[in-house]
């Protein structure tokens, strides 16, 4: 039997984001996740939903897939921009931020890969596929 | 005062934000605007109550780091209380809490920062 997905097509408009929370919501409470659980797959659609808005143009769209396993769930952030090569993304850290010139943001691939369980990136000058995968604890 | 903070008040010298809705960039600046009016008037305590925000993003966050940062150049402070775990969770990974306090309950925030 085919696994079950959901696939949004977001524009690029500010705090589209929420709308990928609350379908990831409605997922997660159907797969019977603790909030915990659903917390982090929230916070880390933002932030890759954000990262996608920021790379793409404001004329397409980002697209999130939802693939139900049955130990998991795995999402895919989508988008048509102009990519980024991961290895020239620093880890950061808030004592080389505070005080310095440093600019405070950058965090959002730190986040994504501490809160879900294994995150792929694949980018080149077409978009980017981010695959973040959450293990289902039962 | 903007959508997003839902009241501010003042108690023992210390300056208390109650937010409502996403931490976003326009969150973040929201409360930065206050901090700062309130930094020129002398004041260097803060805290925010977040029983109102439930989603926030990194960005809304390094606000917070900003504000950190200029609190640092007048020897202040600030805390949050009523966190979500997962804004408290977000805020462990970003290093907000090597700065800066989370508190359980206004009580003890008020009584510790």
């Amino acid at each position: 039997m085919k696994k079950p997905s959901v696939e949004l097509k977001l524009p690029i408009i500010p705090n589209m984001e929420l709308i990928a929370t609350q379908t990831a919501e409605v997922i997660a409470r159907h797969m019977n996740l603790n909030d915990e659980q659903s917390g982090e797959i929230s916070m880390a659609l933002i932030e890759a939903c954000i990262n996608a808005f920021e790379h793409s143009k404001s004329d397409s769209n980002v697209f999130i897939h939802f693939l139900i396993e049955e130990d998991s769930l795995i999402v895919k952030v989508i988008d048509q921009g102009i990519g980024f090569d991961k290895t020239k993304v620093e880890i950061p850290k808030i004592e080389n931020k505070i005080g310095k010139e440093e600019r405070k943001r950058g965090w959002g691939l730190q986040l994504i890969q501490e809160l879900m369980d294994s995150v792929e990136f694949e980018s080149n000058s077409d978009g980017t596929i981010v695959t973040m995968k959450k293990n289902i604890n039962k | 005062m903007s959508g997003f903070i839902k009241s501010t008040k003042e108690e023992n010298q210390i300056v208390i934000i109650e937010t409502d809705g996403y931490l976003n960039n326009e969150g973040g600046e929201a409360i930065s605007t206050i901090c700062y009016e309130k930094m020129n008037e002398g004041k260097n305590k803060f805290l925010i109550n977040m029983a109102g925000t439930k989603v926030v993003n990194s960005i809304g966050v390094s606000i917070l780091i900003e504000i950190i940062e200029k609190l640092q150049e007048v020897d202040g402070k600030i805390g949050y209380y009523n966190l979500a775990p997962i804004v408290s969770k977000t805020f462990n990974i970003m290093g907000l809490t090597k700065y800066s306090t989370v508190f359980a309950t206004e009580e003890e925030a008020v009584s510790g920062l």
